[in-house]
């Protein structure tokens, strides 16, 4: 392993391949991505592999409306020898309560004004997209064609190669074990490994950001969440976009591949790292998406897994240097949406770390926010 | 050993040639491979190329089979339909 770099990046999901790439599109020079495990063995490769843009609050929307763009030429950008297997089918967000309904237009009133095509759509025209929707007692669907799915592990594959390529590297299996400052400036990382001497750390580790804001005597306001998800077995193209219903707590979408990814959030999941399966979710799963999708009953599941959301106090990501150690910088927070606004994310924290110009305001998802209580507090999170 | 014709991984049709070049890629556990091609990904969750990938490892990295990082075993331990979960097997048509 290198003794010095430019820069440590400490996690290897979504958030830290991509600035790996970003920074090194860029022409920084000597950077390490180190990664406790394999890539995407975090979130990013447990996640629900959706990206919409159909979200409440501007930060979201503009971050994910513009990461479309990004996926939809990710092949070709990266020069990736698979596939990302971006697919837009859509995402079809189901309001079964007024209040739901009345969110809904508020948050496409946000969408609307940043150029999102989502539409607001009668039950019957949210059938006509997915036939087999239940849709007694459905008031109303908002839809956006471009939102759609991307495979989780290639675009983390496809990140890593193109950094790679630049001269990234990535030291997989390993891991921090501190961090050494002089002066309230960082120096270095250490690692199972060994050391190396550095004046730039990104902690951008997800649930694990906290324990490495400790190293450095700072406690960051996130707590793990643990969230469950499944998978079926393939078969025929039938579903085209991803349903949402809040209300039933339940996403669902199928794949290109032919299976259906599903997870349901559980409103009483305590603050904990635990990342075991339970029983308790298949039944909870099973029946919410046979309520909202009768016929998806007859599919067998093959497999379950569950992922940790890295949960910040408003829903939404924490971009800042930590006080007190000069030269780290935390990407973390990302509350269960951080895959599909990553390749954005990425582009806003290499531009503020090489001190270009940032495309969007970086200081609104800072740690300040939390004291003045500005918080960019997120309506639509399943 | 004709590489390109043997399938190591049934449900996704992966061959032994399609294994040994990811793990001269540098893909190390089966874990890695799984996420990049599917191997262990189909109906069969990896009962029969599990093994398989694991011996290909411990020949590359000249390890005994035993010191080779198994991928977490998850439910379900087979296909089981959504509508059994959901309201037990006289709801599902399981037949």
């Amino acid at each position: 392993m290198q003794k010095t770099a430019n820069v440590v990046i400490i996690g290897g999901g979504i958030s830290g391949t991509a600035l790996a790439y970003e920074l090194a599109v860029r022409g920084m020079k000597d950077i390490v991505v180190i990664e406790k495990q394999y890539l995407a063995s975090g979130a990013t490769g447990r996640c629900g592999a959706g990206v919409r843009q159909q979200w409440g609050t501007e930060t979201n929307a503009i971050l994910a409306r513009d990461s479309v763009k990004r996926f939809e030429g990710m092949n070709e950008e990266l020069d990736y020898d698979k596939d990302i297997e971006f697919k837009q089918g859509g995402y079809l967000m189901v309001a079964y309560t007024p209040g739901e309904w009345e969110q809904y237009k508020k948050n496409v009133a946000v969408q609307h004004s940043l150029g999102i095509p989502t539409k607001m759509i009668t039950p019957q025209e949210a059938q006509e997209i997915v036939p087999h929707l239940n849709i007694d007692g459905l008031i109303g669907a908002t839809f956006c064609q471009t939102d759609g799915h991307a495979n989780p592990f290639h675009v983390v594959d496809a990140y890593y190669k193109a950094a790679s390529r630049l001269g990234v590297k990535f030291e997989t299996y390993t891991t921090v074990t501190g961090i050494t400052r002089e002066n309230g400036k960082v120096t270095g990382v250490q690692t199972n490994r060994g050391d190396i001497d550095t004046p730039l750390v990104v902690n951008a580790c997800g649930f694990a950001a906290g324990t490495i804001c400790k190293m450095v005597d700072f406690d960051l306001p996130l707590y793990p969440q643990r969230h469950q998800a499944l998978v079926t077995e393939p078969v025929e193209a039938c579903q085209g976009p991803m349903v949402i219903s809040l209300s039933h707590r339940l996403y669902c979408q199928q794949s290109p591949h032919g299976s259906f990814i599903m997870g349901v959030g559980d409103p009483n999941e305590p603050k904990d790292f635990n990342i075991n399966s339970s029983w308790e979710f298949l039944e909870d799963v099973a029946r919410q998406a046979i309520t909202v999708l009768p016929l998806l009953k007859n599919l067998r599941v093959v497999r379950q897994w569950s992922g940790l959301y890295d949960m910040s106090p408003d829903a939404n990501p924490i971009f800042d240097e930590i006080p007190g150690a000069q030269g780290m910088w935390v990407a973390a927070g990302f509350s269960g949406h951080g895959f599909m606004v990553g390749p954005m994310t990425a582009v806003l924290l290499a531009q503020k770390i090489l001190g270009q110009q940032c495309f969007m305001p970086i200081e609104k998802f800072g740690l300040d926010r939390f004291r003045t209580g500005e918080l960019l507090l997120e309506p639509a999170v399943v | 050993m004709q590489t390109k014709e043997t399938i190591v991984c049934r449900c996704e049709d992966i061959t032994l040639d399609e294994i040994q070049s990811l793990i001269k890629q540098g893909y190390r556990t089966i874990d890695e491979i799984k996420r990049v091609v599917r191997a262990g990904m189909g109906p069969c969750q990896g009962r029969t190329c599990r093994m398989l990938i694991a011996q290909e490892l411990a020949k590359a990295y000249g390890v005994p089979v035993s010191e080779v990082l198994m991928p977490t075993f998850r439910p379900t331990v087979k296909p089981v339909k959504l509508g059994t979960f959901a309201g037990g097997e006289s709801d599902a048509e399981n037949c």
